[in-house]
């Protein structure tokens, strides 16, 4: 019966590690895929309002981004809801010269693609989103996203 | 005589390659962006004439800056929104105060009615934006919904299921005609 426990007490194998690192690297290449750098450090507070028909962005490259909403520095900015440019505080004068270094930053047959994703928080009122909108009809940008979250709106 | 080269040892390397990666895993959001899209319309010159739309396709919404909605004259509440807009813009029973349809011959579907309703959406300065935004939601809901009735119909399948000419062709056959007026001061059921 004893057919197989033969060579008695046998010593455990050493595990190789070799491999590891390539396990490793292939988690390390597929997070590096998968995601995304934060495009700027927020300097408003966004909670963006909820929707339940939404769509995906579409080629992040081509996607430029508004912040509206109100500072997380209250001392520094104020309460009032305020637009953020790239990385720095704006007013809504500012757009139109932002949509066009956005548009320079591209290849030229990019271009008519280009979105802008409106990120506003949902307290903001619509004076201050529609003032945004208009200034990017100004400025000839009409693809247009508002940012939501995905869920049940009642 | 050639030195011998000593071998390097592998297992560091594991432990550069897991800095990396919890360097990325910190770094990095998964938050994929989802929105709702739009197309704005174009600036028009200043003393362009103003497109002629028959007072009974037009389908108005009103939203106060107390976030209460208002439409076709009626206060009601944002969960009959979406049914309102698709029977107007449906309009199954040819209602004369809801919006007319025009034979129009598309690609693939052929002979379809299309609807020469428009949405009208009016906000205050002080709506809300999470009130504006379930607004446009509920109406992309309507379009939506009646795109999907429509593939199901001539296709057997969901809009988002089909094949891009088939797409078109309904994309065609409904167009989202949604038109935003600039925001004024909106009053909904107060005094004059």
């Amino acid at each position: 019966m004893g057919k197989f426990n033969k060579g008695g007490k046998k010593e455990t194998p050493e595990i190789n590690t070799g491999s590891m690192s390539d396990i490793i690297f292939m988690l390390l290449f597929f997070f590096m895929v998968i995601t995304t750098m934060r495009e700027a450090t927020l300097f408003v507070r966004i909670l963006p309002p909820v929707a339940s028909e939404v769509q995906k962005l579409e080629k992040k490259s081509l996607v430029s981004y508004i912040y509206v909403g109100p500072p997380i520095d209250a001392r520094k900015f104020g309460t009032e809801p305020r637009i953020q440019l790239n990385d720095q505080m704006a007013n809504v004068a500012e757009i139109m010269s932002f949509v066009e270094a956005e548009r320079l930053a591209r290849d030229e047959v990019d271009r008519p693609l280009l979105t802008t994703s409106i990120k506003a928080d949902r307290t903001v009122k619509m004076g201050m989103v529609t003032d945004v909108k208009q200034e990017l009809r100004k400025a000839n940008a009409l693809k247009i996203n508002y940012s939501t979250a995905r869920g049940k709106v009642y | 005589m050639a030195k011998k080269s000593p071998t390097v040892n592998g297992g560091s390397m594991s432990d550069i390659s897991f800095l990396l990666l919890t360097f990325f895993l910190l770094t990095s959001s998964i938050d994929t962006d989802l929105g709702i899209a739009r197309r704005l319309p174009a600036m028009l010159p200043p003393n362009a004439p103003k497109p002629e739309i028959h007072q009974r396709n037009v389908f108005k919404v009103l939203v106060s800056f107390k976030d209460e909605l208002r439409v076709q004259d009626q206060n009601i509440d944002i969960s009959m929104l979406k049914g309102m807009v698709k029977d107007f813009m449906a309009n199954p029973t040819n209602n004369s105060k809801m919006s007319e349809k025009t034979m129009k011959e598309v690609t693939l579907l052929g002979k379809v009615p299309v609807s020469k309703g428009v949405v009208s959406l009016k906000n205050d300065r002080g709506t809300s934006y999470e009130m504006y935004i379930k607004v446009q939601n509920e109406l992309t809901a309507a379009f939506h919904e009646l795109r999907d009735e429509m593939a199901r119909e001539h296709f057997g399948a969901k809009f988002d299921d089909l094949k891009g000419d088939q797409q078109k062709a309904i994309q065609e056959a409904i167009p989202v005609s949604i038109s935003e007026a600039e925001p004024t001061a909106v009053n909904v059921g107060g005094a004059k």
